[in-house]
């Protein structure tokens, strides 16, 4: 039969030599490879101990900023929610009362911010839309849940540790990335 | 006198004692051999292996162990359920009964007595061994037919036709040895070659026969064929869950114990310390530190072997049905002969000079 193609070749089934019989050569090699991996060094890192470095341009689940005072950056435009894909981003608009200053940064706050991490696609379009530097793209995952509610983040899970109160989880959070001028 | 009056009961308590101790150690190591197994597996296919249950998951066989405990014990209701049951321990205890011709050590001296580390030093000890060892097949063909599955039957046939082909060379290498010992004590083979040369270098090929043979006999790659998990889901102990199971796994482990300890003692010395004299050692340093040594000594023997058969099956696949048996008649016993014909035929020479 004519082949197809060059690439088909016939299996070789030519009867084993006196030296292949033995099969002591061949295990003999076979031995000797695995005994040079024992001594190899083992690309396996133990999980929660260590960690791998994530690339600088990682977008992991989205935080809401606040400002070197910690007020929250955030005045409920609505731009990211425009701009998402996913559609996954919503918003409440409040208006800033007498007194609160220290706690917003404009006189229009978001009283509600929710983003269904089942929906978004982590593309950080959210991150471009914003003018106010308010959300962005952390260094950390969104862990897994049992039940879907679970997943849809408010302001309590988004908003970052305010900086004056816990400096240190406000850096953790904050993560590596360079500051955005506005 | 009463006759129980003459019976030396501190012996019996000794051995007692002896038998409970190196009960307990055979446990102990086979224990730990799983957990070596999966070390060993680990580092040469660059992996970590178990490092998550104490330091260096040392506690892995300790967890493993009370999960087999925990788990269901299923009984097929279409079995033989006697023998069933009595196929696990019938593997159990042929394991556990090799160890008592073993010589583990020289003697010890306390309570004012020379302890022998020997459980019984019969005449007989290589044919003990292999009077139990093939009794061994009996627990994988009870267990294979008692569960009443096709898988597990084939499984239990192919294990047992290849455990006597293989049975048969080993034993005609140990005519040859025996030529050459001229006893079949094997307390009395290791005292030959106390601070001699060891039977290794008489009986290379003997040795290498010998080595496969101990692989067949103990069902490890690449003879595992009686327990091939990608062609008889498991092989003999597929129906088997928890406990029994685990005495199966168990078993294997104790087996590849007692053949190390078996090849150390008839081909490399057994307890002897090498490059050291023990007669002078023990003069110069009291009898019980040279046992203790001896012991130690026999024991990092063992665990080279023990290592060597990890190796081997973490190294070569197994063995198609009959390569199995071509290698086992084929090759195995017209080589062991041969080896029974050379060294019968160089003893002679020796003795004789050229005819």
């Amino acid at each position: 039969m004519q082949a197809l193609t060059s690439k088909s070749r016939q299996v070789e089934r030519k009867p084993m030599n006196f030296w292949e019989k033995l099969y002591l050569p061949a295990i003999f090699k076979g031995m000797s490879i695995t005994f040079g991996h024992i001594f190899k060094k083992k690309p396996t890192i133990s999980y929660p101990e260590q960690t791998r470095p994530f690339s600088p341009v990682f977008r992991g689940v989205q935080v809401l900023n606040r400002d070197e005072e910690g007020r929250e950056r955030c005045t409920a435009c609505g731009l990211c929610a425009v701009a998402c894909p996913a559609e996954a981003i919503t918003m409440e608009a409040a208006e800033r009362l007498p007194g609160e200053e220290h706690l917003y940064r404009e006189e229009k706050y978001a009283a509600r911010y929710e983003i269904n991490m089942l929906r978004c696609i982590f593309c950080g379009l959210c991150e471009e839309a914003c003018p106010k530097d308010a959300v962005y793209l952390s260094e950390t995952m969104v862990p897994s849940n049992y039940s879907r509610k679970t997943f849809i983040y408010g302001k309590q899970e988004l908003l970052i540790p305010n900086p004056l109160t816990e400096p240190e989880a406000f850096a953790k959070a904050r993560g590596q990335r360079p500051e955005k001028k506005d | 006198m009463h006759p129980l009056l003459t019976i030396d009961w501190f012996l019996i308590i000794e051995k007692a004692v002896l038998i409970s101790i190196i009960i307990a150690v055979s446990l102990i190591v086979a224990m730990y051999e799983t957990w070596a197994e999966r070390k060993v597996a680990a580092v040469i296919q660059d992996r970590h292996g178990p490092n998550r249950a104490g330091w260096f998951g040392i506690f892995q066989p300790l967890a493993d162990g009370l999960k087999l405990f925990m788990k269901e014990e299923i009984v097929p209701n279409l079995s033989n359920k006697f023998l069933f049951i009595l196929g696990p321990g019938i593997a159990m205890l042929t394991a556990m009964m090799t160890s008592a011709v073993v010589p583990w050590g020289g003697t010890f001296h306390a309570f004012g007595r020379d302890i022998s580390l020997q459980i019984a030093d019969v005449n007989i000890g290589i044919l003990y061994i292999f009077g139990v060892v093939s009794m061994g097949v009996y627990g994988v063909m009870i267990g294979g037919w008692a569960s009443n599955n096709k898988f597990s039957l084939l499984a239990a046939i192919r294990g047992a036709s290849q455990i006597i082909s293989y049975e048969l060379a080993m034993g005609l290498t140990l005519i040859a040895m025996l030529m050459l010992t001229g006893s079949l004590s094997l307390r009395t083979i290791v005292g030959q070659q106390l601070d001699h040369t060891y039977y290794i270098a008489y009986q290379p090929l003997g040795f290498l026969i010998f080595l496969v043979c101990a692989f067949a006999e103990c069902n490890r790659t690449p003879f595992d064929l009686s327990e091939a998990e990608s062609e008889l889901n498991m092989g003999y102990h597929q129906e088997y869950s928890s406990m029994k199971l685990g005495f199966y796994l168990f078993a294997e482990y104790v087996n590849m114990f007692i053949s190390s300890a078996v090849m150390a003692t008839i081909f490399w010395g057994g307890y002897d310390i090498p490059f050291l004299n023990d007669v002078n050692f023990g003069l110069l340093h009291g009898q019980n530190l040279l046992a203790g040594l001896q012991v130690l000594c026999l024991f990092v023997k063992i665990s080279i072997f023990i290592f060597f058969f990890m190796w081997v099956r973490w190294t070569i696949p197994r063995f198609r049905y009959d390569q199995l048996m071509n290698l086992g008649w084929k090759a195995m016993i017209p080589l062991a002969i041969l080896n029974m014909v050379v060294t019968g035929f160089l003893i002679l020479y020796k003795q004789y000079g050229m005819f």
